[in-house]
């Protein structure tokens, strides 16, 4: 009985969220709005990404800049994978289904390449601190990109293209739950727990027993396999893979958001994510512009709010809802006291 | 649902100023980024042709509008640019990118909102392709292709340059200039000339010393160096200084003032492909070089002709199409037969890829002169 | 042999360049502990305004020695009243924030600064545009035929170029070591608060440092400009990242550390393209850069941070 609950517990976010992004799939493509859709989509892999650079981020304290990095593995992972099956049905299955597993495996494996990546990446270098390991990441992103561009099958400078388009609203949908459900439950656990030791202080965590390097990895990893699928639902959206989309200016933009939303906060770095997204959207009408008043944008928004939008905290830690009596109902799993401590704005200050 | 929608764009149209007696015109341009200098040209050349056909009465009596979107130089940017500009603006037709990267992301928006795109300097082949290899309807493009530039070169530098010994100098970041390497390689062997080594560089860089004392090592006859001017320019500066007398060869990307204001005289000795000639008697040509410098205070480069034409092309096919819908004019600009315009005289093939000679540009004092025409 | 000794002449030429950079970058986080990552962008202000200042004072051809003077002094007050401003409105407000917050506005800058200088506007000179422009022609070029015997050409910019990163370092390492202003640094440096409380002023301390390192970003502009005479509004992205990346393999926060890490990616870099394969220069330079992190993990001549329990 309490195994079934934790069973639906785990799979009610999609039970509830898939009919909706049906929904709005068909919503949207019965009004023509082409734009929103794609926006939508972008919006949707931008909260991926950010999302899950957030569990290294903020939960961990960590400072990673290859974000990018991951995404182009899972990327051209998922991308070869559709290419090499496009067109042939699987087992006697009809186009469209055959086309979606495909889909689903590539992803999958997308995720499997890049979570192996940031073993490979996160093992050595997490004995590293603070920007050493920026530095790491970074160059780990640099070299991707130029594999990608010395590799024949990868298509280099010039890209894979004729990638078929099968990123929905759907899948793009059903990934932001996955990682966003990932990240509720992570922080909830008691590998969550450590992480947020660690972040704290990573020698007092030392002393108490956290096996600091072990879950360093394993943060780098569930982080990196998330990216690994935004990028492969970024480039089954695009129809082309260049290693032009995963420069270091990706990953720059990506902590943008993590930052912005607050660290380590999960609702944070969601609407950090879609509030960059749209916005930059919308400015668009500035043409030239445009990046120019981001800049200035940004930069005020940093200093009016130093913490981030939500600092540490979640939407539902905020003082307007922490008086909404759903909470006190317990309708939310008893995640009281779980949510990362705040952290002193003057603690972490450039002192030291 | 829809009437809604209309109900509320209305306003919107109105302010953006699509009004009946007026042909809005799409171009997705690197307006910011590594590339913008060209995505810069390619609009000003566009906004020129306008221009001056809106003096002459515009097309069908109406006047053209542009309407620009900058890429970033980004494939994700171009995307969303494109269908912004198909959907939400319902552009007539769409122009751009220069880089094919960016291009082969628009493709697809255009073919399946069914709106005719013109890519002005796409030279990958791929960008008028559909995955199964059959040409795009709605996507076609005015330059010619890697194939054909890579050639040109390949058997110019066999046939009149007589060298048999070339060394190549490709950007590693860039589609282009490895597409063109590519093929000059592949033709420069089948003529029996030998690569003694073939070298990389990465846009943006300011040293190319290492690469090019490898290629000094190899003492090759000419250097091949398929890059964007920006960093011929530099090359060129630095392949002289290491004391290397060899004849530098390049593409289109070369084609702009500012690379004899930074190469000083370093090019001398060179020769580049390029769609046209500043020299050309044609009085198109110098009408083109006139106004444009004019209205803008410099040279017109390869971009800005390219991307003239491109408008051109677009006005002269809504001008024939029987009607401004996306098919038919998409069908008006495959028909395009024996255009004259400032880069040629354009023909589109059954791939819709122009059909154009080739000049062969000599550096001289300097200058550009024109050195021979190579037919397809 | 003439391969050889070409290759470390053109790295070392880079690698000067590199070091220049690094040394801006190694100062403000030897104080702060911040990633300035808005330095490779102050570099490119540099470079173009001497551009402009060239343009003031009317260099035709080859310039003259009071023009020369002029042009690098303008160029150096532009970038050091730069970099005091930057420091005052975007990073000293958020000092006692966490430092992910000031690197962000650090990315807001470095966007304002290349985004603002790829505006152009009908009939005006600035901004400049994103086409690249030619930068004056300063110094005299010329090979200074020393090594000619063996094949080897070593330009005369490449001597003054080195000349200058090595007095500058020199300068640097005087500074911070042998004068008061030093002492109040590294006093910063190891505990602002504490030097606060001794006396110290904290803030004008601070802004000095950024202003010395602005000033070299100048220089290092203006020596790039001269040598690779091809300048535009996105120059420093990939050059800043190169120098941070050399600051951080000499062990950020060490003066002859940068000089060091500088020297040695650009060696490094030319050899891997000189010898391996040019088309891999940038992953296997990072490459190196990871191993050398791998085994010295603060770096080359970095301090090896003692954890305070």
């Amino acid at each position: 009985m309490a195994a079934a609950r934790t069973v639906l517990r785990s799979f009610l976010p999609f039970l509830v969220g898939i009919p909706v992004l049906l929904a709005v799939q068909w919503f949207l493509d019965r009004s023509e709005m082409g734009t929103e859709k794609l926006i939508l989509i972008n919006v949707a892999i931008n909260v991926v990404l950010a999302v899950s650079l957030n569990v290294v981020n903020g939960f961990t304290g960590q400072f990673s800049l290859g974000h990018a990095g991951f995404m182009a593995v899972g990327a051209y992972t998922a991308a070869k994978i559709t290419l090499v099956w496009a067109g042939e049905p699987v087992a006697g299955l009809s186009p469209d289904l055959s086309e979606q597993l495909v889909f689903t495996l590539a992803l999958v494996a997308g995720m499997g390449t890049a979570a192996l990546a940031g073993f490979l990446v996160g093992m050595p270098s997490l004995r590293l601190r603070g920007d050493y390991l920026a530095i790491v990441t970074l160059g780990f992103g640099m070299i991707i990109v130029s594999i990608i561009e010395n590799v024949e099958p990868l298509g280099r400078a010039i890209g894979l293209s004729g990638i078929p388009r099968l990123t929905t609203v759907v899948w793009a949908g059903v990934a932001v739950i996955a990682t966003i459900s990932m990240a509720r439950r992570l922080a909830i656990s008691t590998q969550g727990r450590a992480l947020f030791a660690i972040r704290e202080d990573e020698v007092a965590a030392e002393a108490m027993g956290v096996d600091t390097t072990g879950y360093k990895v394993r943060a780098f990893v569930i982080s990196a396999a998330f990216a690994g699928l935004a990028g492969g639902l970024m480039v089954h959206l695009l129809q082309l893979a260049t290693p032009r989309s995963f420069t270091f200016i990706r990953s720059f933009e990506v902590v943008v958001m993590v930052v912005l939303g607050g660290l380590g906060s999960i609702t944070g770095s969601v609407l950090a994510a879609a509030f960059l997204t749209v916005v930059i959207e919308l400015l668009r009408e500035f043409d030239k512009f445009r990046m120019v008043i981001y800049a200035v944008m940004l930069i005020a928004l940093m200093l009016l709010r130093p913490q981030g939008l939500f600092g540490t905290r979640e939407l539902w830690d905020l003082p307007l809802f922490r008086r909404l009596p759903w909470r006190r109902l317990g309708v939310t799993p008893g995640v009281e006291g779980a949510s990362p401590t705040e952290v002193r704005d003057d603690e972490q200050g450039g002192t030291r | 649902m829809r009437a809604v929608r209309a109900a509320m764009l209305a306003p919107l149209l109105l302010l953006l100023g699509a009004k009946s007696d007026e042909i809005l015109v799409g171009h997705v341009g690197s307006m910011t980024g590594q590339e913008a200098t060209f995505g810069d040209s390619t609009d000003k050349g566009i906004r020129l042709a306008f221009e001056q056909l809106n003096k002459k009465g515009g097309v069908k009596g109406k006047k053209l509008v542009l309407k620009t979107l900058d890429s970033q130089g980004k494939p994700e940017e171009a995307q969303v640019a494109a269908t912004r500009l198909i959907v939400n603006d319902k552009v007539a037709v769409l122009l751009g990118e220069v880089a094919s990267s960016r291009s082969l992301a628009m493709a697809p928006v255009a073919d399946t909102n069914q709106v005719p795109m013109i890519t002005p300097a796409s030279t990958n082949p791929k960008v008028t392709l559909d995955p199964q290899g059959k040409t795009r309807r709605f996507v076609s493009r005015i330059c010619f292709i890697d194939p054909f530039q890579g050639t040109v070169m390949a058997k110019f530098a066999r046939e009149n340059l007589k060298v048999t010994k070339v060394a190549v100098l490709r950007d590693i970041g860039n589609a282009y200039s490895v597409g063109l390497a590519d093929f000059f390689v592949e033709g420069f062997k089948k003529m029996g000339g030998t690569i003694v080594t073939d070298q990389s560089f990465k846009a943006g860089d300011q040293d190319f010393k290492a690469q090019l004392t490898k290629i000094r090592q190899a003492n090759p006859e000419a250097i091949y160096v398929p890059g964007y001017y920006t960093d011929v320019a530099l090359i060129a500066r630095q392949v002289r200084e290491l004391g290397m007398k060899q004849p530098m060869m390049g593409g289109d990307g070369w084609d702009s003032e500012q690379l004899y204001e930074i190469a000083q005289g370093a090019l001398d000795g060179s020769y580049f492909s390029n769609h046209y000639t500043v020299e050309s008697p044609d009085p198109r040509v110098k009408e083109f070089i006139a106004t444009y410098e004019k209205a803008y205070g410099t040279k017109p480069d390869a971009m800005a002709a390219l991307g003239y034409d491109a408008a051109l092309i677009a006005a002269d096919a809504m001008a024939r199409a029987k009607d401004l819908s996306g098919p038919a004019l998409a069908d008006a600009i495959a028909a395009t037969k024996g255009f004259k315009g400032v880069t040629g005289t354009i023909s589109l093939d059954a791939q819709h890829n122009a059909v154009k000679s080739a000049v062969v540009i000599a550096v001289k004092d300097n200058r550009p002169r024109y050195e021979a025409t190579v037919s397809p | 042999m003439t391969e050889f000794v070409q290759h470390l002449v053109n790295g070392v030429s880079v690698g000067t360049i590199y070091a220049l950079i690094a040394l801006g970058y190694t100062m403000v986080y030897g104080v702060l502990r911040l990633i300035n990552f808005a330095h490779g962008d102050v570099y490119m202000v540099g470079a173009f305004a001497g551009y402009y200042a060239a343009m003031v004072v009317g260099v035709r051809g080859t310039a003259s020695t009071i023009q020369v003077a002029i042009v690098t002094m303008a160029a150096m007050l532009i970038c050091g009243v730069l970099g005091f401003v930057i420091e005052r409105f975007a990073y000293r407000p958020l000092r006692h924030r966490p430092r992910l917050t000031a690197l962000i506005t650090a990315i807001g800058v470095s966007f304002l600064l290349e985004y603002g200088f790829q505006l152009s506007f009908r009939g005006s000179k600035f901004p400049p545009g994103p086409t690249p422009r030619f930068f004056p022609r300063l110094l005299e070029a010329g090979d200074t035929g020393w090594l000619s015997g063996i094949g080897v050409s070593l330009s005369r910019l490449d001597l003054v170029n080195f000349g200058v990163t090595i007095v500058v370092m020199l300068l640097l390492q005087w500074i911070v070591y042998r004068t008061k202003f030093g002492t109040a640094m590294r006093a910063v440096s190891f505990d602002s608060q504490v030097a606060g409380l001794m006396g110290i002023p904290v803030n004008r301390i601070i802004s000095w440092t950024f202003v010395i390192g602005s000033v070299l970003a100048a220089l290092a502009g203006l020596l790039v400009g001269v040598t690779r005479p091809r300048i535009d509004p996105l120059m420093g992205l990939n050059f800043g990242l190169k120098a941070f990346v050399a600051a951080v393999l000499g062990g950020i926060g060490s003066v002859p550390g940068a000089m060091l890490g500088g020297l040695l990616l650009g060696i490094v870099e030319e050899y891997v393209a000189g010898y391996l394969l040019s088309s891999y220069r940038e992953g296997i330079a990072f490459g190196v850069l990871i191993l050398v992190l791998l085994v010295r993990p603060s770096g080359l001549l970095g301090k090896t941070a003692v954890e305070k329990v």
